[in-house]
């Protein structure tokens, strides 16, 4: 069968879009009415849905450790459906595995980072992701479906915790005759798997503007691959834009659903 | 930013699986006219011109774009080529079809679009909101894609005509139903060769039409050839095992044969006859039936050549010289089988002669390629009266079942004959040797002139400009990038240097520079002239270690005991000042003199026992030494031709330089390792398999030598003690034999492999690279680089410390060593010359002899008996013992035997290089030994049939891969004709 992903397509990639050009994304928040809050999020063909239960009292191993805390406690969980990988390669394990659980530790980092813990203090707050279809750049997707699930439950947070990937490769927009390597933001599951780097950024973007080109970017997730040093700087500005134009969206988004919902609470009274 | 583009959903059923992709179509293509209002124009496009688009046709005498269909650019290449046809819209469609149909015209078709001036534009139709089609339920891809070149051309046409701009758009296609689809809907449409004969000016572009089929004389006889299966039953066979997929060599020696070497099977699979060959040609990726086992076959011991001088229509002649192969024993047959179907064609531009029809005003003629495994190819030319004094190039277009030869079309034409640019030229495009004139980009990162150094070079760099430093370099070379020095420390030990010229201080990583240096990858040697890797400002003055002149090196110090034990190593960057440039031969005589006690003499001295100490430690741990002829020319300074041939003399000196080459590369190679464990560029070597080593070990029993080959060391011991009294040099031939078994040599990315593959097997060490030549290897350069990092010389940039783009770079650098190796002249030598010479047999086949002339690594083949012929001497051979014998005469592998060598002139088209036997003498057969009659038989033999001649292909001579038997690079080079050093580390 012809191969799809090595295209020359003038500039283009292979399913059509420029180089810094998102997918097509749409949410939608409260979903899930048994959970406090949750939003459900499709970045091109990656759904994925989170939910959040809490704030409520610490349960389980976390209660020794932090009843004498005065922060509130994060508990993540990252998985993926049996049913998420297409029929090629179905996943074997929905959760536990290494690569989800450090999936786990760096969507709490995110979260810890932009929920006001102060006000949640001796309670802990539950966000679990689910991945419903994987095209890619999913942890990021994940990271935006567990910000507006904050948002849905009525939890307080500083900024929207926005992930965005760029992937770094040489082959994605046919062959560059020169060899010079192309980046490209938020990579499908086809971009992925050529010979690339992919970094996974999360930022704060409210605060990255003109004048503070000091760091916003609470982590990065892992590429697996190495990356030379000097690239990362104008992988990591550019990324930053890619979260800014999500936030954009996802703000949009939030607006509309909180008209809507306040509306119908106003028509309920 | 996203949300205003319109949305689709393209959806693709595999085998298995359901594939579903996003598809996103846009509104922001420009349909890249220069005079369209309405598109959105993005800047650095090129643009389709507004004023007089279009070529003079009368066809279409209003301005006009073209779009072009798949099969245009696939058949139509050379006339796309061409320098006429300009404005021309590529739409993605074909862009994508062809790249995946031909590699080598989607390259081509690249080098156009990137042409400004050609205005080739590329049509993004499948990412269009308005040119985007789906494929109907049932149809065919390649009819999806010819309705959507239609709806590209009808959308043009619509989109300008809007705008009242009078432009035609008009597809060109030579697919008869897409034609007429098209014409039905009022779309513009024109066949390629409709098109080109309505061009004014342009007659000899019908030269270059592209023939798909071509009848000789009536169409009604029956099919030479089998049908090739279709691609699904090929796929089908693969699949079920009942059919297998490999590469198809051809024989150089013998065109009715062939091999197909397969991944799936570790012996060749032999192909024999024409029918089983099946047209495919040298390259080609095919699918192979293999015969049950009691039809296996063996290679045939025949030398044939295709000699046909006119077209001898499409008759098969017969094949009963293989077929008397039959006898064979059991133990040398090897699997044998048929081609059945093509899968893919590898079919580029052939260098060649024009054998021009008997019959005058005949436009039919055939083309005879100078590569020998190629076929002849027919072509039609109006042209024949020039083209035939010429080397043109010729591309093969296809080859139908009811023709002997394909059927191809002239290119262009390369020059006269005999001209030695022309000569330069085929040999260098035969070898896919990049050596166009450096571009003004790359010549913009040399230095400027006038070079100084600095005090901040000073300061960055160890001072070494007081040591007596010398280089040691065969006659005449320029490009010197090693140096040495040796002197006493005070502690007793000594300290030895090699200084290599700092490359990489010029040459900086992504660079026009470095990229246009990483693509040729090396200097190449040819007879007169040389294809310089950098320009010549670098290569002959700033980088070259010139005596009396300051330069920067990179320096390798070691300090060693007398006994040439290393007891440190030390890498530097420095500043040195050359006391001489020696050639191999004045250093050895201030040497040997024992008058001459200056410091650089007594340098010189020191270095050469360590050296011999060195070797001998070497030698000891299994290192080969193998035996190449060297050779190199003498070349008239006035007009530039080669006056003598002289084979390199080995001096003490020669392996003086080598052993401290080695033991730098050695060195350098364990510190980048160290430093860089997952990508640094390292040279192995590999054992060859076991069967290689067959012909050797059979040359060696017909003499009552046993050679041991189970290891390197086995090999080395037993290689030593094969020596015959009576023939000085039987032992050199046997590791020129021993040479042929062994595998290539090649670049590595220490990441791709693991530690015990990095052995290197002609050396015998576990770990070696290339440090000491980077003025004419690339990969010394990456070498240096890497060094430089690693002692904190130099900062590191990504594409170094990326291995696959480093494994992506020694793939290139293989390539263009194989390629370059084989590129060496001989025939210009022998131009006005007929000379006796000693030779040796290398091989005894069963209708000739295979000669070595030691004095120039020449060989060639002596025809004992030629086809057509009634011989007047019976030779008998005997494949058994690999003998042949008349009478009480017997040639057998590495006998002894004088030959006469000259050209054969009296056809200019081609010319032969000629092998002639004159002792021992065999009446009736071998030629009389008196001077008078050598002068006059070089000439005008051709006709006197008394005496077989052989026949070797002249632009053959130096080329010597055998198919089964891949030569061996180094450390044994079996380059020849390089008038500069090519040193063997
Ligand atoms: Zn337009």
């Amino acid at each position: 069968m012809e191969s799809e992903f090595d295209i020359n397509q003038g500039g283009l990639r292979a399913d059509g879009r420029r180089p810094l050009e998102l997918r097509r994304i749409r949410m939608r928040l409260g979903v899930f009415t048994q959970a406090d809050g949750s939003a459900y999020v499709e970045q091109g063909k990656t759904k994925i849905l989170a939910t959040v239960y809490g704030p409520h009292q610490p349960r389980g191993k976390a209660i020794s450790s932090s009843t004498k805390d005065v922060k509130g406690i994060v508990n993540c969980q990252y998985s993926s459906a049996v049913f998420s990988f297409g029929a090629a390669e179905r996943k074997k394990k929905p959760r536990g595995d290494r690569k989800s659980q450090e999936a786990s530790q760096q969507l709490r980092h995110a979260m810890e980072a932009i929920i006001n813990l102060e006000l949640f203090a001796r309670s802990q707050i539950d966000i679990f992701v689910e991945i419903l279809q994987m095209d890619g750049s999913e942890f990021c997707v994940a990271v935006n479906a567990a910000t507006l699930a904050l948002i849905d439950a009525g939890i307080s947070i500083k900024d929207y915790a926005i992930g965005c990937s760029i992937t770094v490769s040489d082959s994605l927009l046919g062959e560059d005759d020169d060899g010079q390597c192309t980046e490209i933001l938020d990579a499908n599951w086809v971009e992925e798997c050529c010979p690339s780097v992919t970094l996974s950024i999360v930022a704060l973007p409210k605060v990255v503007d003109e004048t503070e080109t000091k760091s916003s970017v609470i982590l990065t997730h892992g590429s697996g691959q190495r990356l030379h040093l000097s690239k990362l700087e104008p992988l990591r500005i550019k990324a930053l834009q890619g979260c800014k134009d999500i936030r954009t969206i996802i703000d949009e988004a939030v607006k509309n659903h909180l008209e809507i919902f306040s509306i119908a609470t106003a028509l309920d009274k | 930013m996203l949300t205003s583009k319109s949305f689709y959903r393209k959806t693709k059923g595999g085998n298995i699986y359901k594939v579903v992709r996003e598809h996103y179509l846009r509104d922001d293509i420009w349909c890249g006219s220069e005079a369209c209002r309405k598109c959105g124009r993005r800047k650095q496009e090129i643009l389709l011109d507004e004023e007089n688009p279009g070529a003079k046709s009368t066809l279409f005498a209003m301005p006009h774009y073209l779009v072009l269909d798949t099969n245009i650019v696939l058949n139509q290449i050379d006339i796309l080529d061409e320098n006429i046809l300009c404005n021309v819209i590529v739409p993605q469609t074909t862009l994508n079809e062809v790249r995946h149909r031909s590699s080598n015209v989607y390259k081509k078709l690249k080098e156009i679009i990137n042409d400004p001036h050609r205005k080739f534009y590329i049509f993004i139709n499948e990412h269009h909101k308005d040119t985007y089609i789906e494929r109907k339920h049932g149809e065919i891809i390649n009819d999806r894609n010819d309705r959507a070149l239609r709806i590209v051309t009808h959308w043009y046409n619509t989109h300008l005509s809007k705008q009242k701009i009078d432009i035609k758009v008009i597809l060109v296609t030579d697919d008869h139903e897409n034609k007429s689809k098209a014409e039905k809907l009022g779309i513009p449409v024109v066949t390629m060769v409709e098109y080109v004969n309505s061009l004014e000016n342009a007659g000899f572009l019908i030269d270059k039409l592209s023939k798909k089929s071509y009848i000789l004389d009536g169409d009604a006889r029956a099919p030479l050839f089998p049908c090739h299966l279709s691609p699904s039953q090929i796929h089908d066979g693969i699949k079920s095992a009942t059919l297998i997929q490999g590469t198809f060599l051809a024989s150089r020696e013998n065109f009715l044969e062939g091999s197909v070497n397969c991944e799936s099977i570790e012996k060749f699979i032999l192909i024999q006859g024409r029918e089983s060959l099946n047209r495919a040609i040298d390259g080609d990726t095919v699918a192979v039936e293999l015969f049950s086992e009691d039809q296996w076959s063996a290679p045939s011991e025949v030398i044939l050549i295709d000699e046909a001088e006119d077209d001898p229509g499409d008759v098969i002649d017969d094949e009963n010289i293989l077929a008397e192969n039959k006898k064979i024993p059991t133990v040398e047959k090897t699997p044998t089988g048929r081609i059945v179907g093509i899968i893919r064609r590898k079919w580029r531009q052939y260098c060649g002669i024009l054998q021009r029809s008997a019959l005058k005003d005949n436009t039919h003629h055939l083309f005879m390629p100078a590569e020998r495994k190629i076929p002849k190819v027919r072509i039609e030319s109006k042209q024949a009266e020039t083209l035939c004094t010429q080397r043109i190039i010729v591309a093969i277009d296809s080859w139908p079942r009811h023709s002997r030869y394909p059927l191809g079309h002239f290119v262009r034409a390369l020059g006269t004959i005999g001209d030695k640019d022309t000569e330069n030229e085929v040999l260098l495009l035969e070898h896919d040797v990049p050596h166009s004139r450096f571009s003004d980009e790359v010549l913009s990162f040399l230095p400027k002139l006038p070079w100084t150094i600095t005090d901040s070079d000073v300061n960055q760099r160890t001072d070494l400009r007081s040591l007596e430093i010398c280089s040691v370099d065969p006659p005449g070379c320029t490009d010197i990038d090693d140096a040495l020095h040796c002197r006493e420390l005070p502690n007793g030990n000594l300290e030895v240097g090699v200084h290599i010229a700092d490359v990489s201080h010029f040459i900086r990583p992504g660079t026009a520079l470095d990229r246009e240096a990483a693509s040729r990858a090396r200097t190449v040697y040819l007879v007169d002239t040389r294809i310089d890797m950098v320009p010549e400002l670098l290569s002959s003055d700033l980088c070259s270690l010139k005596s009396k002149e300051e330069r920067f090196a990179f320096s390798c110090i070691w300090e060693v005991d007398h006994n040439a034990n290393i007891i440190t190593t030390e890498f530097f960057k420095s500043i040195i000042l050359s006391r001489a440039s020696l050639t191999y031969e004045e250093a050895q005589l201030r040497i040997d003199d024992e008058r001459q006690n200056d410091d650089l003499t007594k340098s010189l001295r020191s270095l050469n026992n360590l050296a011999k100490k060195l070797k001998k430690m070497r030698l000891d741990k299994g290192a080969l030494v193998l035996a190449s002829p060297e050779v190199r020319f003498h070349v008239d300074s006035e007009t530039h031709d080669p006056i003598d041939i002289e084979a390199k003399k080995v001096l003490e000196t020669n392996s003086m330089v080598e052993e401290f080459m080695l033991l730098a590369n050695i060195s350098v190679a364990k510190k980048i390792l160290m430093e860089f464990p997952e990508c640094s560029m390292l040279r192995r070597h590999p054992e060859p398999p076991q069967v290689n080593f067959d012909p050797l070990i059979k040359a060696g029993r017909h003499q009552g030598f046993e050679i041991n080959t189970s290891s390197g060391m086995e090999l080395a011991k037993s290689l030593e003690a094969a020596q015959k009294k009576d023939n000085p040099y039987f032992n050199t031939m046997l590791k020129i034999v021993a040479t042929r078994c062994m595998m290539q040599a090649v670049y590595f990315t220490s990441g791709m492999l693991q530690e015990p593959e990095f052995f290197h097997y002609g050396l015998a060490c576990p770990i070696y690279t290339h440090f000491t030549s980077p003025i004419r290897r690339y990969a010394d350069i990456i070498v240096h680089r890497l060094l430089a990092v690693s002692i904190g010389a130099d900062a590191t940039y990504s594409e170094l410390l990326d291995k696959k783009k480093s494994h992506a770079l020694c793939h290139n650098l293989n390539y263009r060593n194989r390629m370059a190796q084989y590129s060496t002249l001989f025939q210009l030598f022998f131009r006005n010359k007929v000379q006796l010479e000693d030779g040796y047999i290398l091989f005894v086949r069963k209708n000739a002899l295979q000669i070595l002339i030691p004095k120039f690594g020449l060989e060639g083949t002596l025809y004992l008996s030629k086809k057509g012929e009634v011989p007047e001497v019976n030779f008998i051979f005997d494949a058994e013992k690999h003998i042949q014998q008349y009478g009480d005469i017997i040639f057998r592998p590495f006998d002894q035997v004088t030959v006469q060598l000259s050209l054969d002139r009296s056809n200019i088209q081609h010319e032969k290089l000629i092998f002639k036997l004159v002792k021992p003498v065999i009446p009736g057969f071998s030629i009389p030994y008196d001077s008078e009659s050598i002068v006059t038989s070089g000439y005008s033999d051709k006709n006197t049939k008394d005496s077989p001649i052989e026949v070797m292909d002249i632009s053959e001579a130096p080329k010597r891969k055998n198919i089964n038997t891949p030569v061996n690079q180094k450390p044994v080079q079996l380059s020849k004709g390089k008038r500069k050093r090519k040193k063997k580390y």
